[in-house]
């Protein structure tokens, strides 16, 4: 059950006339696994989701949901599967508890278990006090947990959401995320985001994709725990050279940025710290700053977007 | 076939939730209503040139006829929402991304269509037959009529569903299926024009030839037949379309 394979994608490729939107894209999700999508705007994000969850055809390559293949057996693949686009996908003139009802229905559930999984789904979302209101009507914090609602309604296997969290205020974000976390423990769910911090506090595993690219494909923890070593950024009033700085036990690596500040690694213990302080104070180059430099996912997702691709994976493989 | 019958609910309920249904019901029925006045008065003091016409022929005929056209004017206003809506506000992610294949879509959302207009037929067939009370009608000439409307409002109808499938803007599918349908009602006018073998093919594909057939009480499957193709044609369009639009280009 663990390790069960719910996603797999293999050589996708899509094309928009002569763009080639997804290029060559192959990774699988598991059950329990909450995977992270990453990247900058018009990456590619959308459209991989939208090939997973069959509203758009590939051109080229496989995708199995739950076993299935989605171009050859839609409907059985589509049962195991739910779907948020970026813009929730709501008939505005009907109520929540209406809508919430079709779209169990669509999903194939019967008349009395449509009713049970409409209560079921708006306790988890937190809609229970709204069930009666216009969709038109609701905020855009209850739209989008109507639109997260509709997606998990008939507990599928497979939950594909498209920026869950966009336009949400910060006390919703973290509902949504709690919601997401506890999804994930017996789902499998995709979610595509660009706000760095939800990846590293909700997902398992992070891919980041970039012109239509995967570029990365990694555990978080891994991504995290791999740096042995720290990184901090120093400023001096009387800089001095890297050499100098290198030469100072515990310094693996020095880079000047400008002309007063560096950005070093240190092995990671607290004695390598200290020598660079005490080094600092006996040379007298007026230490001024220290910084820990910005978080690893961060920094490889900056250098994977803007093209250093083969440097970075030269730092993390 | 379950699926079918969700979608067309759904569509049906969703069309009286706006107050759009409920004034083209109400203006299409007070329209007729004045026609129907008038085509009643005229049979109680009919023209010379009415004579040995009976009241069917008078009243439910023309009644019948005058209903085509209109519903031909508010076909475009009914059908351009169904699948351009759908796409504007991306409802038909949640639809494609569901386990409903697309025929079973456009059927649904066909037959929720047809539902509706099975509904104003009602309204509208209400009006002759009222006149039972009063005078015995024929009954076989105005059920080949109802039938000639039924299958007429079909093939407006499946050409609406086709349009909107086109466009995202609601509008756009209105103004294209008014062309259309307006195009297919008329082309038998340019039958004067042309050699016989055009005269015939122009006066086969109008809508409104096969329509007059069936109102007079003249049931030919022939006319049955056309409304039917196009019905189906429209409709087998507008799921390759659908498909079109996933496939990439």
């Amino acid at each position: 059950m663990e390790n069960e394979t719910l996603i797999s994608v293999k050589g996708l490729y899509r094309y928009y006339g002569n763009y080639c939107a997804v290029k060559n894209m192959s990774f699988d999700l598991n059950r329990g696994e909450i995977l992270g999508f990453l990247g900058p705007n018009g990456a590619g994000k959308s459209t991989t989701m939208q090939i997973i969850s069959g509203v758009l055809a590939a051109s080229k390559g496989e995708v199995r949901v739950a076993g299935h293949d989605i171009s050859t057996q839609p409907r059985l693949a589509k049962s195991h599967l739910g779907f948020l686009p970026e813009l929730p996908p709501l008939y505005h003139d009907l109520t929540v508890d209406e809508y919430l009802l079709y779209c169990a229905k669509l999903r194939g559930l019967s008349r009395r278990s449509a009713l049970n999984s409409t209560e079921h789904a708006k306790k988890l979302c937190g809609l229970t006090q709204v069930g009666h209101r216009l969709l038109r009507n609701l905020s855009h914090g209850y739209q989008q947990r109507a639109g997260i609602a509709q997606a998990i309604i008939h507990s599928p296997s497979v939950i594909v959401l498209d920026e869950p969290t966009s336009g949400l205020d910060p006390i919703q974000i973290r509902e949504i995320r709690n919601l997401i976390r506890e999804l994930g423990r017996d789902h499998g769910v995709i979610l595509s985001t660009h706000i760095l911090p939800e990846v590293q506090s909700v997902c398992d595993r992070v891919l980041i994709i970039n012109q239509g690219e995967l570029v990365l494909d990694k555990e978080i923890d891994n991504l995290m725990d791999k740096e042995s070593k720290q990184r901090l950024k120093v400023a001096f009033r009387r800089p001095p050279s890297e050499a100098e700085l290198l030469k100072i036990t515990g310094v693996l690596n020095a880079e000047q940025l400008d002309s007063s500040s560096f950005l070093l690694e240190l092995a990671d213990d607290q004695e390598s710290l200290d020598k660079l302080v005490q080094q600092a104070v006996k040379s007298g180059w007026g230490l001024n700053q220290l910084q820990v430099a910005t978080d690893s996912l961060e920094e490889t997702f900056t250098m994977l977007v803007s093209g250093k691709r083969e440097e970075s994976a030269q730092i993390h493989e | 076939m379950n699926n079918i019958f969700t979608i067309a609910t759904h569509e049906l309920r969703r069309f009286f939730k706006s107050p759009l249904a409920w004034i083209i019901l109400g203006v299409v029925e007070f329209l007729l209503a004045m026609f129907f006045l008038l085509l009643l008065d005229q049979f109680l003091n009919p023209a010379p040139w009415y004579a040995g016409r009976g009241v069917t022929e008078i009243v439910v005929a023309s009644m019948f006829q005058e209903s085509g056209i209109i519903i031909l004017l508010i076909t475009p206003l009914i059908t351009m929402r169904i699948f351009s809506e759908e796409r504007r506000t991306g409802t038909i992610n949640l639809l494609l991304s569901s386990p409903v294949s697309l025929t079973e879509l456009v059927l649904g959302k066909y037959l929720g269509l047809l539902a509706f207009f099975v509904i104003m037929l009602a309204l509208i067939a209400l009006m002759p037959l009222s006149m039972l009370l009063g005078t015995p009608i024929d009954l076989l000439q105005t059920a080949s009529g109802l039938l000639g409307l039924f299958l007429l409002t079909a093939s407006f109808a499946a050409i609406g569903l086709f349009v909107s499938t086109l466009s995202a803007q609601p509008a756009a599918a209105a103004i294209m299926t008014f062309g259309i349908l307006l195009m297919l009602w008329i082309i038998n006018m340019a039958t004067n024009t042309g050699n016989e073998t055009t005269r015939l093919v122009l006066e086969y594909l109008s809508l409104r030839n096969h329509y007059n057939n069936l109102i007079v009480g003249v049931f030919n499957s022939v006319d049955v037949f056309y409304y039917l193709i196009v019905s189906l044609t429209f409709i087998g369009l507008s799921i390759w379309r659908l498909d079109m639009d996933r496939l990439p280009a």
